[in-house]
């Protein structure tokens, strides 16, 4: 090992002054950390930094891309004929279960005009692509290529095919960070399909696992039962599939029971996801904008007013 | 002129590899044996060319890493800063350490750059603490003799005439 030039260099390293530098940084590290995670006064950074990183995901990812083209280009005629077909039969499938359903909302959206329901939730999606980047191992958080120039909002709820997956968490210009609901800060309302029964599902940090505990012993909760989301802090819509049960035990002190559900959505880190922009929109029941002029535009559901709250919550997962 | 830039573009290529190694996504198992590349890097150049690295280069490379990994912006500089004083502070008797035992330093250095982690999430969030976090410094100290000789046989071999 050469002696490099750099020798000059006191053996004994000096005192003070490098106590004191380094005292100085690590106040500067606590500063920006406390001011980046109580307000967002370091968004216009974080923006700046977002578009420059561009080049620097791009390359990360690109082993991933690569092997998917491989694959992509390895897969002989038959193999992609073959999954052409099962694509098409269950695109049908799909097909006949949305007329169906169609038949439904339709009935459903003259029961609730029936019962004076002022508003509905119009829900719109946006595809959005996953970057193949892993941005933490010990967090559950995606990159996607989605951000305020596509009209992305922080909060928004995400999902792909089969189910939640997760929030928008941070968003950039041209990319933003979701966290997923398996991220062991992260809290979702659900509900029990079965029962009715409403609670919460917190992430454990595993990637195939929700918990759900407090579940109070008479709630009836067994294995098998399917979640879906409650709609409860209007953080994300009512309805949509979260996943399934899969074991319920009491929990340390046997006061109330401890449920493990595995997620429906797929939380595999590539492919494709939904960006849900739900809208309220009114029910104009035939006659135009009737509803507008008896009250205030504002006149919303009840879920509305938790709204504020439980965004800032919900975000940075403090709800533990 | 020359001969003082190679081993600049070497020091900033391995910065930018170690970033875009930070980044790289790996397999739903192998996630968590993901070692800290900055710190590997940084440790190396603390160690070797200590005039390119100070407190402030180390503060300036976390920041960057946190806005890459989307992290508390700070969080990773923090943990640079004391990774790189701590370099600093030992590097006269680091560097002629036999490279088993160098191993082993930086492990121990890993290993409480680990704690720093854990301690910093801990007032933001939950931070579940599991065997896991242990696999990352682990897999950095095993690598550490590799990235040391690539580094040093690169270095080396981009200083010509002078020595």
């Amino acid at each position: 090992m050469p002696l490099s030039s750099s020798d000059r260099a006191p053996l004994f390293a000096e005192g003070a002054a490098g106590t004191l530098k380094l005292a100085v940084y690590l106040l500067l590290a606590s500063l920006a950390m406390i001011a980046d995670y109580r307000g967002h006064y370091l968004a216009r950074v974080r923006e700046l930094a977002g578009t420059l990183a561009g080049p620097i995901y791009w390359v990360a990812s690109a082993p991933v891309r690569l092997v998917r083209a491989g694959y992509g280009a390895a897969s002989d005629r038959s193999e992609l004929r073959d999954e052409n077909q099962a694509l098409r039969e269950r695109l049908m499938l799909a097909e006949a279960r949305l007329s169906r359903l169609a038949a439904v909302q339709d009935e459903n959206g003259r029961l609730r005009e029936l019962l004076d329901a002022r508003t509905k939730l119009g829900l719109k999606a946006q595809l959005g692509e996953l970057i193949d980047v892993d941005l933490d191992p010990f967090r559950h958080r995606l990159l996607i290529d989605l951000g305020t120039e596509d009209g992305l909002r922080e909060g928004q709820a995400v999902m792909d095919a089969h189910g939640v997956l997760g929030q928008v968490l941070e968003v950039g210009p041209e990319r933003s960070v979701l966290v997923l609901i398996t991220d062991a800060s992260h809290a979702l309302p659900v509900r029990v399909v079965r029962t009715g029964l409403r609670t919460i599902a917190y992430g454990s940090g595993d990637i195939g696992t929700l918990k759900l505990p407090h579940i109070p012993f008479r709630a009836d909760v067994r294995p098998g039962d399917a979640l879906v989301t409650s709609g409860i802090g209007g953080h994300f819509p009512a309805g949509l599939p979260v996943g399934v049960v899969r074991e319920v035990t009491p929990d340390d002190v046997a006061t109330f029971a401890l449920a493990v559900a595995t997620p429906a959505a797929g939380l595999a880190r590539s492919g494709e996801v939904l960006v849900l922009h739900d809208e309220r929109e009114r029910i104009s029941g035939g006659g135009a904008d009737v509803g507008e002029l008896v009250g205030p535009p504002e006149e919303l559901p009840v879920a509305a007013p938790v709204l504020p709250r439980a965004r800032g919550e919900h975000a940075r997962g403090a709800q533990r | 002129m020359k001969t003082t830039r190679l081993p600049t573009l070497i020091y900033w290529g391995s910065i930018v590899v170690a970033l875009v190694l930070t980044l790289m996504p790996l397999p739903e198992g192998l996630r968590a044996a993901k070692p800290f590349w900055l710190a590997l890097v940084l440790i190396y150049w603390a160690l070797e060319a200590p005039e390119r690295i100070s407190l402030g280069r180390a503060f300036a490379l976390g920041l960057v890493g946190d806005l890459l990994t989307g992290s508390l912006l700070g969080e990773q500089a923090l943990r640079l800063v004391v990774l790189t004083f701590i370099v600093l502070r030992l590097r006269s008797r680091l560097r002629f350490f036999p490279m088993p035992q160098q191993a082993l330093a930086v492990l121990a250095l890993l290993a409480n750059d680990r704690i720093v982690m854990l301690m910093v999430r801990s007032f933001g969030e939950s931070a579940p603490i599991e065997l896991s976090h242990a696999v990352g410094p682990l897999v950095g100290a095993l690598l550490w003799p590799w990235i040391f000789l690539l580094l040093d046989s690169l270095r080396l071999r981009t200083r010509p005439s002078e020595a």
